[in-house]
């Protein structure tokens, strides 16, 4: 089942790939069908989730390279269920915005996101650390390409920036994966497995260092400040499928890299990193609110509001209690389903205007209503106003973060309030006002293709404002054995019930 | 802990009260959507005429025998230890607000239709409008303190909404927004102060942030967490001077009159504003435990009653005037609240809705005979245009100014009252001079519009009109509602008594110690007092502005720097400006600029640089070509592999 997941449009972009270039609406259309494969079967892997376990699901375990200790093993479970209906969700959103704004290559460009979805996806379910390694590397080519061929006019320092910050993360994570590897060899077999190397005896000295060699890698992607430089540029320069997978998706693998190995491999270490961490991630909340504010670019602006909101993921993730890992999680869905439909909104401006200077707007909601109305809805969930999914995550994550460090968990909840600045600013200045710009006064409203691109999006937000159970319900569970794990090593027994604090 | 209590009996009613007002307002929009305008003035006040009357059945119901009427209607958030259920609870605290909200504002949704006649966003109006109805009711209805603060965020939503709601000129749109974020900032001390208290239960074994457990809790709180219920009590405070404008979060407040007069009327004088009022006296179990948060809250309602009325003498703009007005009149209820006279702020509550609401229509009526003028200055002798809005406007003057049988006299002086028998007198005090002043420049603003010689611009003279009968019906009617609204709180031994207190007793905590009870003559002596000064005060505006504009002028000039301050409101906004929005952008400016562009990325950027000097070659070879350099890396990988695997 979760081998056909990832395969199935590593598949469809072959497939894709095979077909004619001319006309491109077959490919068009030829990538978008196939990307409602993926979609359908993980919403198969949801209805066969089994909501009452936390530990993994649909384990599939097949030998790969017996000499080395490879194995080809995938597994699902709360942590990663969510992020793949996101990730098979985006994509074919992402592949029926691209009809209005991508005209050259179209062909490679529908094969680049269908491979990006499966590396994507390889990635969130592989149990092996050799296999979720190979796929953490492999995603970096159709990014590259994505940024590279359609991205802006600077994209080629984007580019070289975006893969150069990844690329020191992942080699030492390298590095420490193989050290990991043999140091458990030393009292066994050489193994990859992920769930075996989670009792590798290790010294609390190692356990920092390879922690940190993790960690950096993790908070490269996340990305955390001081190490975020590469996103504005990044997201600048991408083309609009590019930045939505990229916010939607690919930063949410260096969260969930947290969830899955860094935390559950070295525990001791993690734990004792708790302060550090939440001082980035509430340095990150301010930080990015505060520079969001005065950018003069609107996708800059987003990108800065991705590293504010991935400071409230990171806040959950660092908090060790069940509010506010689960909610951290719920938050990596919500800030995908958010920040997408803020890229792709931005996307249809530029695509009509050719700009996404603020300053060249103003008084959009009289010429574009319901392109204004569809605005403020996502702008209301990306400030988490209660009623839709953002306020579930954040409230979540705060009331978390506050257990275990109160002052960052306060400090945070005031972060929310930078959050409606800059937010409410941009809408203002985008769209009150009188139509200054000549060049505005005529801009067309969306087209119904553009509206059934903003309709999933709008439909998820207010589902999980209003209803985030089912979606908290298979998180929880996994939770609690992550917990219960961290809480076995480090000799706690407070984590897991829940009122756990350090205390 | 729930046993504690008379049993709550489900009722599946509730949940229609707010969803009426929710459904319309979709209704609504779908109505904006298509272009059919005129449906929304049907859709609009019958959705909230249909929540008012669902709300007297369960008001009815709840009043035969039940404590209160509770109505669960699915689990919202469930993580543990917190689960939240989405359910609605009305006992009668609420009752008291449910009625007005849905009362007062179909009357205000009626004059709506007039008001907004021939404004072409009326739809969109009127789905705000409907929207602002649901959420109020989600808060005043909520079972739980997060459930009301889907309602108090909703509440503030639709005030930027509406505020902004002529959005192409952008001082509407500036006006919304601060009302927004200074909204915001009082929020995030609710939470904060939310989180403190839930935490603190769930150490206590009571993991739930519903009122009935908390306040079943409180006590319990104050012995085995000494302190923590004081600061709750506080961060909650701050939430409340956000949304019921209060000194330090106030200046939204005068901006807001930047919307449409009806909103002004419902959301910014009637319904939202009082949401912190409400917010604390649903929890006045806890708050009766903290001697300290009661003090500060009875300060800060005391000097914002002061302050804020000080400002509305001077004022020129009708709507400013009513606008410091609704600030220093909710510092009243904030005061009673402090010394522990929860039901005296609900009854003032109540009064204000009537009185406030129909003194802003009153200025409506005025603006839509004036095209939009409201200056008090240009206008003098509007009686005689506008008979109705006249005498409607003098009955709402009476009432706030607390001439006895007006409603606002019976709760204004039960406050004081109150105040007096705490033995708060320094409260009593400010809080007479803020009563002084208030009959003042409400009848400043009486006797400059309506009275006296006119002095509207020729132009605008021409088209004074009364306004149509959409719009002096709820005039009459909030007019009556003022007069007679008091009789159900009169003084203790008169006739009935107060009823009101007597009717909300089983929803509100008492101080410790049981109430101050003053004797006969002692009332009757303050009363006495109170009613003197209003009088005079009265008298005091009508020979200042009754006829001639003389002797003010002349009093202006006299005192030119003290009118100049409260002309410019103490300069508080401006203080503001320099200290917190100015500081901030400049920091803004200096994490863009400098420490990102300059300072991570310039170190990055020269990191690559001192790397390429190093070795053009190898410089090239990391940079140009990162692709082959991990291509590389994977065919070393896959030769490996194939050696062992072999």
């Amino acid at each position: 089942m979760l081998s056909l997941i990832i395969f199935a449009p590593l598949v469809a972009a072959i497939f894709v790939a095979a077909l004619p270039s001319e006309p491109v609406a077959v490919a068009r259309r030829a990538a978008f069908v196939f990307s409602l494969l993926p979609l359908l079967l993980s919403l198969l892997l949801v209805a066969g989730f089994d909501s009452s376990v936390g530990t993994l699901q649909f384990v599939e375990y097949a030998e790969w390279i017996p000499s080395l200790g490879v194995a080809y093993s995938n597994g699902v479970d709360g942590f990663s269920l969510w992020l793949v209906v996101l990730t098979t969700f985006l994509t074919p959103i992402v592949l029926l915005a691209s009809w209005g704004d991508v005209h050259r290559n179209v062909k490679s460009y529908m094969c680049l996101i269908l491979a990006l979805e499966g590396c994507m996806l390889g990635c969130l379910l592989a149990l092996d650390l050799f296999l979720f390694f190979l796929w953490w590397e492999l995603l970096l080519f159709p990014m590259f390409f994505l940024i590279g061929i359609w991205g802006g006019p600077n994209r080629r320092y984007a580019t070289i920036k975006f893969v150069l910050f990844t690329m020191v993360g992942s080699a030492l994570m390298m590095v420490a994966i193989l050290y990991l590897a043999f140091s458990h060899a030393e009292g066994g077999e050489l193994t990859f497995d992920l769930l075996r190397l989670y009792d590798t005896p290790l010294s609390a000295t190692e356990q920092s260092w390879l922690f940190a060699a993790f960690a950096l890698a993790f908070l490269i992607k996340v990305p955390v400040i001081p190490l975020h430089t590469w996103l504005p540029d990044a997201h600048t320069e991408a083309p609009t499928g590019g930045s939505v997978i990229l916010a939607g998706v690919l930063l949410k693998l260096g969260a969930y890299g947290f969830l899955r190995l860094a935390v559950p491999l070295f525990p001791q270490a993690a734990y004792e990193a708790l302060t550090f961490m939440a001082v980035l991630a509430v340095g990150g909340i301010v930080y990015g609110a505060m520079v969001a504010l005065l950018q003069p670019d609107m996708k800059r602006l987003v990108a800065y509001s991705s590293v504010s909101h991935l400071g409230f993921v990171m806040l959950g993730l660092f908090a060790f209690n069940n509010t506010g890992i689960s909610g951290s999680v719920l938050q990596m869905v919500n800030h995908g389903l958010s920040t997408g439909a803020l890229f792709l909104l931005v996307g249809f401006i530029y695509e009509r205007r050719h700009t996404r200077m603020i300053a060249e707007y103003g008084g959009l909601w009289s010429v574009m209503p319901i392109f204004a109305a569809l605005f403020l809805v996502v702008t209301l969930s990306s400030i988490g106003l209660p009623g839709t999914n953002g306020f579930v995550g954040e409230f979540l994550i705060l009331i978390g973060a506050f257990r275990t460090r109160p002052w960052a968990g306060a400090v945070a909840t005031l972060g929310v309030v930078l959050g409606a600045v800059y937010m409410l600013r941009l809408y203002k200045r985008v769209f009150f006002g009188e139509v200054t710009n000549e060049a505005n006064r005529n801009l067309i409203d969306l087209s119904p293709r553009e509206i059934a691109v903003m309709l999933p999006l709008i439909v998820m937000i207010f589902w999980i404002g209003l209803y985030p159970k089912p979606f908290l319900a298979r998180i929880e569970p996994t939770t609690k054995v992550y917990l219960e794990r961290v809480e076995q090593k480090i000799g706690s027994t407070r984590l897991a019930a829940g009122t756990g604090s350090e205390e | 802990m729930q046993t504690a209590e008379l049993a709550d009996a489900g009722s599946a009613l509730l949940r229609w009260i707010p969803l009426l007002p929710l459904l319309g307002s979709a209704a609504c929009m779908v109505c904006a959507a298509v272009g059919w305008r005129a449906a929304t003035r049907v859709i609009a006040p019958l959705a909230v005429l249909a929540a008012f009357f669902v709300s007297i059945a369960a008001v009815a119901a709840m009043l035969s025998g039940e404590a209160a009427l509770i109505d669960r209607v699915y689990t919202w958030i469930e993580a543990t230890p917190l689960s939240i259920e989405a359910a609605f609870r009305l006992d009668r605290l609420a009752s008291v607000l449910t009625l007005i909200i849905t009362g007062v504002g179909f009357l205000i949704h009626v004059y709506s239709v007039g008001y907004m006649h021939d404004d072409e966003d009326e739809a969109r109006y009127f789905a705000y409008l409907n929207l602002f109805t649901a959420s109020m009711l989600v808060l005043v209805l909520g079972d739980s303190l997060p459930i009301l603060f889907i309602g108090w965020e909703g509440v503030g939503l639709c005030s930027y909404l509406l505020i902004g709601f002529w959005y192409k000129d952008l001082a509407n749109a500036d006006a919304g927004q601060k009302a927004f974020i200074a909204n915001r900032i009082g929020d995030a001390a609710f939470l904060i102060g939310m989180f403190l208290l839930f935490w603190t239960l769930v150490d206590l074994g009571q993991p739930s942030l519903r009122f009935t457990d908390i306040n079943a809790m409180a006590a319990a709180l104050q012995s085995q967490a000494p302190g923590i219920v004081t600061i709750v009590c506080l961060l909650l405070l701050v939430g409340a001077t956000g949304k019921s404008a209060q000194i330090p979060l106030y200046v939204w407040l005068p901006d807001a009159m930047a919307g449409p007069t009806p909103v002004s009327a419902l959301i910014h004088a009637a319904t939202m504003v009082t949401a912190g009022v409400y917010m604390m006296c649903r929890l006045s179990p806890l708050y009766v435990q903290s001697e300290i948060a009661l003090n500060v809250v009875a300060i800060i309602g005391a000097a914002t009653a002061l302050l804020a009325a000080t400002i509305a003498v001077v004022q020129r703009d009708l709507k400013k005037i009513l606008a410091y007005s609704t600030v220093s009149q909710l510092g009243y209820m904030v005061l009673a609240v402090g010394v522990g006279a929860f039901s005296a702020a609900i009854f003032h509550l109540m009064t204000h809705a009537f009185f406030k609401a129909l003194l802003f229509l009153c200025a409506g009526s005025v603006m839509h005979a004036m095209h939009g003028e409201l200056d008090v200055y240009k206008m003098g002798g509007l009686r005689k245009q506008m008979p109705i809005t006249a005498l409607t406007f003098l009955v709402g003057a009476l009432a706030i100014a607390g001439v006895p049988i007006f409603a606002g006299f019976f709760s204004k002086d039960l406050i004081l009252e109150s105040a007096f028998a705490g033995g708060h007198y320094v409260i009593w005090i400010v809080g007479l001079c803020a009563a002084a002043l208030t009959a003042f420049y409400v009848f400043r603003a009486y006797f400059l519009a309506f009275e006296g010689e006119s002095r509207v611009e020729p132009h605008r003279a021409a088209h004074l009109h009364e306004s149509p009968s959409t719009m002096t019906l709820p005039l009459v009617l909030l007019a009556v509602l003022s007069l007679v609204g008091g009789w159900v709180g009169l003084p203790h031994g008169v006739l009935w008594g107060n009823q009101i207190d007597h009717y909300l007793q089983p929803s509100l905590a008492a101080l410790h110690g049981g109430e101050h009870h003053l004797a006969g003559g002692t009332v009757l002596l303050l009363t006495l007092l109170a009613t003197a000064i209003a009088l005079s005060s009265i008298v005091l505006a009508y020979s200042m502005y009754g006829r001639s504009l003389g002797s003010a002028d002349r009093l202006q000039q006299k005192f030119a720097g003290l009118h100049e301050t409260l002309w410019n409101k103490y300069y508080v906004d401006e203080f503001y400006a320099a200290v917190v929005l100015k500081p901030y952008m400049e920091l803004s400016r200096l994490c863009w600029q400098v420490l990102d562009a300059k300072g991570i990325d310039g170190a990055v950027n020269g990191l690559a640089r001192v790397v390429g000097g190093v070795g053009d070659g190898l410089r090239r070879l990391q940079t140009g070509n990162v692709q082959s350099y991990a291509l590389v890396m994977l065919v070393g990988a896959a030769c490996l592999m194939w050696v062992l695997f072999r």
